[in-house]
């Protein structure tokens, strides 16, 4: 704890630009794959010989394949307007941080060699009047450690004139780095984990069945109701997915505590899958397409089996990205469901269905005094939706916390619903390695955080993502916070519930 | 990097966890507990030992819950908190003490 400077927290209505500082965060980079790491999921083991080649000719697939990268690289007029708005910038100063240069990293090698102007002034050493650079091994070092310093939460791109989504430049320069043998090891030693144990835990099944069975008996203990936590049960209405660290950490546990009490109290007969004991996906953080959709495909594959009804997917935001854009075209059609009910569904849609129409009952006091405020998670916030209407991804998380404690209150508008900030561990960077550029871009959030709990007394901050909560947990003591401070959405919907004969 | 113990290397990965599990032994568990600036007491030894139980049983270190539900039937209710563990492991019960007990570091989202 003691080497990381930690960012002074200022007023979230004046937030300072921070002074550029060339370079701070030059040495911040995760461990590089090893070949076990990086073998099982079809990548070369280290970085090959020809890298150069190999990686130009995967740049040229992806420009080709995905119209909207070849636009972004074309389309930047380089007004600026993202420069302030990446957390990772504002909490470092690097000014490699700004969006724009962050895909600058990328579009150098673009010009150089993909442009006419960029082949020709670069086969003559000018390529720098144009912005074109060498595609040498410096520049891919710079690559592997500014492309992981984003998490992907794609804030810049609400303000971008152009709707450039430096998200997406970062995907498939990652894409390019796994594809030479360059990988980053969290995100890939976590696939392999999914592909040979189900889930990026590696919790077995025989553990999750252990862990399924103590709950129910807190839940016994606590409750004195058979409140079920069912697995592999055919024929169950909904089959639920959700992170494996909701069987695993706090505060993510008492989130599923609160999905279980939910079905219980709705007589919504559920269950989970041993095959699909995961809903993230980190094929998305490397820009592999073929790795999500093998990840996605355990989904389809336990809802046949299972034959169930629904798909009702828990508190996880990137999942929850990937569940609601691209299920269908990943390992669709879903025509084997339940076509009265929206595929995928949320669990807080669930939720606030039910509390609308009296399905289940909550008293505030639950929560006695506590005062909340939510964070937004990027990807549900800015690439999703919940419900039927605009902003239900907002409107729906916010009305069932406000159904469950007795006071809640919204963090500065600059900070919250499209224009939220990353919790600064999103994307592939939830690593220990990385954590002092975590600890840094959390000070955006932390900033609204302070303001909150100075001037309206809020004393929890709810979360509907697995990797905000564990981000939470690590970075809060560092602003001088206590870790238990973050909790989950099904958390507060545990402790308000009312269960059993309550007519 | 390595570790030196009774003039053996023992390999371990770059933060510090075993590369080979079967590694392990109570002097080791000693040293990589110095190197993280824990202090070793009869109660971090009641957590190590019930990590590596649950983890012969079951591939994996045991949840943060059920670890707190251990500890509070063996040290008592009071103790039997994730506070509690973070006194004694202060990076972490999960991670921290999973290094201490020549386990894999849990990966994923927690």
């Amino acid at each position: 704890m003691a080497d990381i400077q930690i960012p002074v927290l200022g007023d979230p209505d004046q937030r300072e630009i921070p002074s550029l500082i060339p370079g701070a965060m030059a040495g911040s980079k995760p461990y590089v794959a090893q070949p076990p790491h990086q073998e099982p999921l079809g990548f070369p083991g280290e970085l090959v010989p020809d890298w150069q080649e190999k990686a130009l000719g995967r740049m040229g697939d992806l420009l080709s394949k995905y119209r909207s990268l070849q636009v972004y690289m074309d389309i930047c007029v380089k007004c600026g307007a993202c420069t302030d708005k990446c957390h990772y910038f504002l909490g470092t100063g690097d000014p490699k941080n700004m969006p724009v240069a962050r895909q600058d990293l990328f579009r150098s090698v673009y010009r150089r060699y993909f442009t006419p102007a960029g082949k020709m002034l670069g086969a003559v050493g000018l390529g720098g009047l144009i912005g074109a650079k060498e595609f040498t091994k410096d520049l891919l070092d710079e690559w592997f450690n500014y492309f992981h310093q984003c998490s992907q939460c794609r804030r810049c791109s609400v303000f971008c004139p152009y709707g450039i989504d430096t998200a997406e430049v970062s995907m498939a320069a990652r894409e390019i780095m796994d594809s030479i043998g360059y990988g980053q090891k969290y995100c890939n030693e976590i696939i392999g984990k999914v592909h040979k144990i189900g889930n990026n835990l590696g919790l077995p099944g025989p553990a999750l069945i252990d862990n399924l069975e103590g709950l129910e008996e807190d839940m016994k203990d606590e409750t004195g109701q058979d409140v079920r936590f069912p697995i592999d049960e055919e024929g169950a209405e909904v089959l639920l997915v959700t992170p494996s660290a909701d069987f695993f950490a706090e505060p993510h546990v008492l989130g599923l505590i609160g999905y279980a009490k939910v079905f219980h109290g709705a007589g919504i007969s559920w269950t989970l899958s041993t095959k699909a004991t995961e809903a993230g996906n980190f094929g998305m953080f490397i820009g592999n397409y073929e790795q999500m959709r093998k990840i996605a495909m355990r989904i389809r594959e336990a809802a046949i089996e299972l034959k169930v009804k629904r798909i009702v997917f828990g508190e996880c935001g990137h999942a929850w990205r990937v569940a609601y854009s691209f299920l269908t075209t990943l390992v669709g059609p879903w025509d084997f469901l339940d076509p009265r009910y929206p595929v995928p569904q949320h669990i807080l849609e669930v939720t606030n269905g039910l509390i609308k129409k009296g399905g289940i009952k909550l008293d505030k006091s639950g929560n006695d005094k506590m005062v909340l405020t939510v964070h937004d998670s990027c990807n549900v916030a800015r690439a999703s939706r919940m419900g039927d209407f605009p902003g239900g991804q907002f409107v729906i998380p916010r009305e069932v916390i406000k159904s469950c404690v007795p006071k809640f209150v919204d963090m500065h508008p600059d900070t919250t619903h499209e224009k939220t900030f990353c919790c600064g561990g999103g994307g592939g960077l939830l690593t220990d390695e990385l954590m002092d550029i975590r600890v840094k871009g959390a000070k955006p959030r932390m900033e609204a955080l302070k303001d909150v709990v100075d001037n309206q007394g809020v004393t929890h901050m709810a979360s509907m993502c697995a990797i905000c909560k564990a981000q939470f947990t690590k970075v809060l003591p560092y602003y001088g916070y206590d870790r238990e401070m973050v909790v989950s959405v099904h958390q507060l919907v545990s402790n308000a519930i009312i269960l059993g004969n309550n007519d | 990097m390595a570790y030196e113990c009774n003039g053996k290397t023992i390999e371990a990965d770059e933060e510090g966890f075993l590369v080979n599990i079967s590694d392990w032994n109570e002097q080791l568990a000693e040293l990589i507990a110095k190197d993280e600036g824990v202090p070793m007491s009869p109660e971090h030894w009641e957590v190590i030992n019930f990590l590596r139980d649950y983890y012969a049983e079951y591939q994996i270190a045991p949840a943060v819950r059920v670890l707190t539900k251990a500890i509070a039937k063996k040290m008592g209710p009071e103790k039997g908190s994730n506070k509690y563990l973070y006194e004694l492991f202060p990076y972490g019960p999960g991670k921290q003490a999973c290094k201490i007990a020549g386990l894999p570091k849990p990966t994923g989202c927690v």
